[in-house]
């Protein structure tokens, strides 16, 4: 197991993708929508940044377990958490939250889950972690940190409000 | 592991209750949606088994199914072989070798479901069987009292009617016990077996109780070899919500509760129906998020499957 962010490098991450994302959206209205969980913490950090920075924001959250492709390979199903956008989607630029992007099948799975709400003008996609290894064609536009992994590696993701600490661990198998 | 089959509530524990009730949530805020659907059973194959006449149940099922993406085939029994003869553990081979992922039964004979269960890999969902159980009623009525009173224990619920005949009575009592309320019985003393809830054979002694909600069952003309009272209007006025006892209701700020479908007339007046307090309407909605989130939380035995 080694660390590959620490607090500060966590902090920081976040911080470039807040930037990121208030450059490009060039004075113009951002919805945010973290995908639960973890997802949801990382948009909610990214929010206060860039409220910070006077940007006119929105934040919501999309829980994707019935979207998800794997239900055959699971014991049980996942358990439910609630859905919020409270926005209307309609024409509006999205910018999906996500905190690690590996496969690339959670974000097609939220693609889905979010068309059933609306149609977006626009959908951008921005990931704490980039660690490769994409098996469909789904690429993040804002990145905070890319990690070289290997395909069997574990990346563990620990944020302050759900998990007690800010840390971002690869755990070789 | 999540269970292959939803026979009954007896068998649940309070932490499975609470987690469905709890996973119905997110499937009803669908609804609200411009897209009620979402993809979680898409391919999967649920069969409606109804050996008894049922309108509301079967659709609620059916909605429900189908708002998981699932194909839906409903089994015709009354125009199907089973009048031809067949028993019931031929038509379940059929079934299985139809390969239905989920099987909905509705049968008179208390146990039938289990005995189904047993027979097949297929996920069985006891949607009523005799006077014994009607699991998913039973979670419904439970999610919309919790949406009124998000703290159950302690709040006191009366049921009232032809307890003795009737499944409702047994599963909703059931599980409103497990989740902490306190349940009375209430309706002519020989329909009122002697249990662990408090018994009541008058109205008035029911509502000195304090119930926050009451829950009336449906009089079951069609059950009913004799009747058990001498008339509606006799019925209505002894153990009905009368005009006068709304206002009583009203006034105490007490839920009204029903499976339906209602007899107007006869457990209710028709004021009730537009009473501020009265769940009716959405205990027919919530049972279509909490049939979802039973479908959803069943796991079919799929390794055992016949090749």
């Amino acid at each position: 197991m080694s660390i590959a962010l620490d607090p500060a490098a966590m902090s920081a991450a976040i911080d470039r993708l807040a930037a990121q994302i208030f450059s490009a959206a060039d004075g113009e209205a951002i919805d945010l929508i973290g995908i639960r969980s973890r997802g949801d913490e990382v948009a909610e950090r990214v929010f206060v940044k860039l409220v910070e920075r006077g940007a006119q924001a929105r934040l919501g959250f999309l829980d994707i377990s019935l979207y998800r492709d794997d239900y055959e390979h699971l014991s049980s199903n996942p358990t439910l958490q609630s859905s919020s956008i409270d926005f209307p989607i309609d024409g509006s630029h999205i910018v999906l939250v996500d905190d690690v992007i590996f496969t690339g099948r959670t974000i097609r799975a939220a693609l889905d889950a979010l068309f059933d709400y609306g149609r977006p003008a626009k959908v951008d996609l921005a990931v704490l972690i980039d660690r490769g290894h994409r098996e469909i064609p789904v690429e993040p536009r804002f990145v905070g940190e890319q990690l070289k992994t290997d395909r069997m590696d574990r990346v563990d993701v620990s944020l302050e409000k759900i998990d007690g600490k800010d840390a971002v661990e690869i755990i070789t198998q | 592991m999540a269970r292959k089959d939803f026979l009954d509530i007896v068998s649940l524990d309070r932490a499975e209750i609470i987690h469905l009730l709890d996973q119905a949530v997110p499937f009803k805020d669908l609804f609200t949606r411009s897209v009620k659907k979402v993809p979680a059973l898409k391919g999967k194959t649920v069969l409606m088994l109804f050996y008894e006449p049922s309108t509301r149940t079967l659709s609620s099922f059916e909605v429900a199914a189908k708002r998981l993406s699932a194909d839906v085939t409903i089994f015709d029994v009354p125009h199907s072989s089973v009048t031809k003869g067949e028993s019931v553990r031929d038509t379940i081979d059929t079934l299985q070798a139809m390969r239905a992922d989920y099987i909905v039964v509705r049968h008179r004979l208390s146990g039938q479901p289990a005995a189904i269960a047993r027979q097949t890999n297929a996920s069985v969902i006891n949607a009523g069987d005799g006077a014994h159980a009607h699991p998913t009623q039973a979670l419904l009525d439970a999610f919309t009292l919790r949406e009124v009173y998000p703290e159950l224990p302690g709040r006191k619920v009366v049921i009232m009617g032809d307890i003795l005949h009737s499944r409702v009575a047994r599963s909703t009592s059931t599980i409103l016990d497990k989740l902490g309320v306190e349940v009375a019985f209430c309706g002519p003393g020989s329909l009122v077996p002697k249990t662990r809830f408090k018994r009541f054979t008058n109205y008035n002694e029911a509502m000195t109780w304090g119930p926050d909600a009451v829950y009336q069952l449906r009089v079951q003309k069609e059950r009913q070899d004799a009747p058990f009272y001498p008339s509606d209007r006799e019925y209505h006025s002894v153990y009905g919500i009368t005009e006068d006892r709304l206002k009583e209701i009203s006034d105490k700020g007490i839920y009204v509760m029903h499976p339906g479908p209602i007899n107007r007339g006869v457990e209710l007046c028709d004021a009730v129906l537009d009473y501020k307090r009265c769940l009716i309407s959405q205990q027919v909605e919530n049972g279509i998020a909490a049939r979802m989130a039973v479908l959803f939380g069943l796991k079919p035995d799929l390794k055992n499957e016949p090749s």
